[in-house]
């Protein structure tokens, strides 16, 4: 189990997992989504191959449609 | 003194706007007087700045130049004379606000789109119906040159990709995102936060339907870059583009464009 701040948010995932597969558990299409992570703003082949570790503090933006 | 359209004339005592207009431009329909119109009978004081329109005529670029100092505080229109600013999609938010810079005087328009305008285009976009067809890039640009025949408008006629976008917008002062694709949406911000740190930014997400008013709200992500929109509100079935509430965060981004071009970045 680790900890990590989400958005502001304190949230607690059962394991290490890449940026991805949160994204995939919280219902969110990637292609969708901007991610910094520690301050870094992830490139999207990043998302796939970066693991959330102990206390990552993580902010997503995240696009809807239409213009 | 008394200014003239380009001229200085002497100020005298009892001077109306008639006499300037006899001796200027005897043509002349409208006479702007310190930026108002005036009737011929009004009475000119010393310092008084007069512009003299001939319906029809086009004005130079001076001209058009002094009349928009007339209306904007002073020092701001040299400002966004200068500026550029860059727009990616022209839809429903990236032609009102492209129309809406043209109005302010930005001097220079970099104008990104792929499509062709279409008849669904026209309950919110700003195309006309004899534009169907054209590309949205030519077409706005044609109406620009309508409104603003001074402002520099350069044309990217395809389809942008996050790879390209640095290639296409480094240079620009402040880059607004106007794409439908959510997918777009989010590959130019994240590019621009990795590869653009000089540029100003202005996103969108959540423009659609016919929702509160003041949900839509600009907010700033960090220096520099802000995003507009309700965040939530995306187009689908059953919550369409209008015309309504597209537009107002349209004019969210152009105000947000021009505050940056001024140099204010606060948090609202």
């Amino acid at each position: 189990m680790i900890t990590i701040l989400c958005n502001g948010e304190s949230r607690r995932l059962e394991r290490e997992m890449s940026v991805e597969e949160l994204l995939a558990s919280l219902g969110l299409n990637p292609e969708t989504v901007v991610v910094e992570l520690d301050g870094r703003i992830l490139s999207r082949p990043d998302y796939a191959v970066t693991k959330l570790t102990e206390g990552a503090t993580l902010e997503l933006i995240r696009f809807v449609g239409g213009g | 003194m008394i200014s003239v359209n380009d001229l200085s004339l002497p100020y005298e005592p009892g001077m109306r706007v008639a006499d300037v207009v006899s001796r200027v431009k005897p043509g002349a329909d409208v006479v702007i007087v310190n930026g108002f119109p005036a009737p011929p009978t009004t009475l000119l004081a010393d310092g008084d700045r007069c512009w003299l329109i001939q319906r029809g005529e086009v004005p130079s670029a001076a001209e058009l130049a002094h009349l928009l100092y007339a209306r904007h505080t002073p020092g701001v229109q040299a400002v966004l004379q200068q500026a550029t600013v860059g727009i990616m999609g022209l839809g429903g938010l990236g032609s009102p606000l492209a129309v809406a810079l043209a109005r302010m005087g930005v001097g220079h328009l970099r104008l990104a789109d792929y499509d062709v305008v279409e008849p669904s285009n026209l309950n919110r976009q700003h195309y006309f119906i004899d534009q169907l067809g054209q590309p949205k890039t030519a077409a706005l640009r044609a109406t620009l040159a309508r409104i603003n025949p001074y402002v520099a408008v350069e044309c990217i006629d395809r389809r942008l990709t996050e790879a390209d976008i640095p290639a296409c917008f480094a240079g620009v002062d402040v880059l607004a995102e106007c794409f439908d694709d959510p997918g777009m949406k989010a590959a130019a911000l994240r590019v621009a936060l990795r590869e653009l740190p000089r540029v100003g930014y202005v996103g969108s997400s959540g423009v659609a339907g016919y929702g509160d008013n003041n949900a839509i709200r600009t907010q700033r992500l960090r220096a520099r870059v802000y995003l507009v929109g309700d965040g939530e509100s995306a187009a689908q079935p059953g919550q369409g583009l209008m015309a309504s509430r597209v537009g107002i965060a349209a004019h969210h981004q152009a105000n947000q464009v021009i505050r940056l071009l001024l140099g204010v970045d606060e948090d609202a």
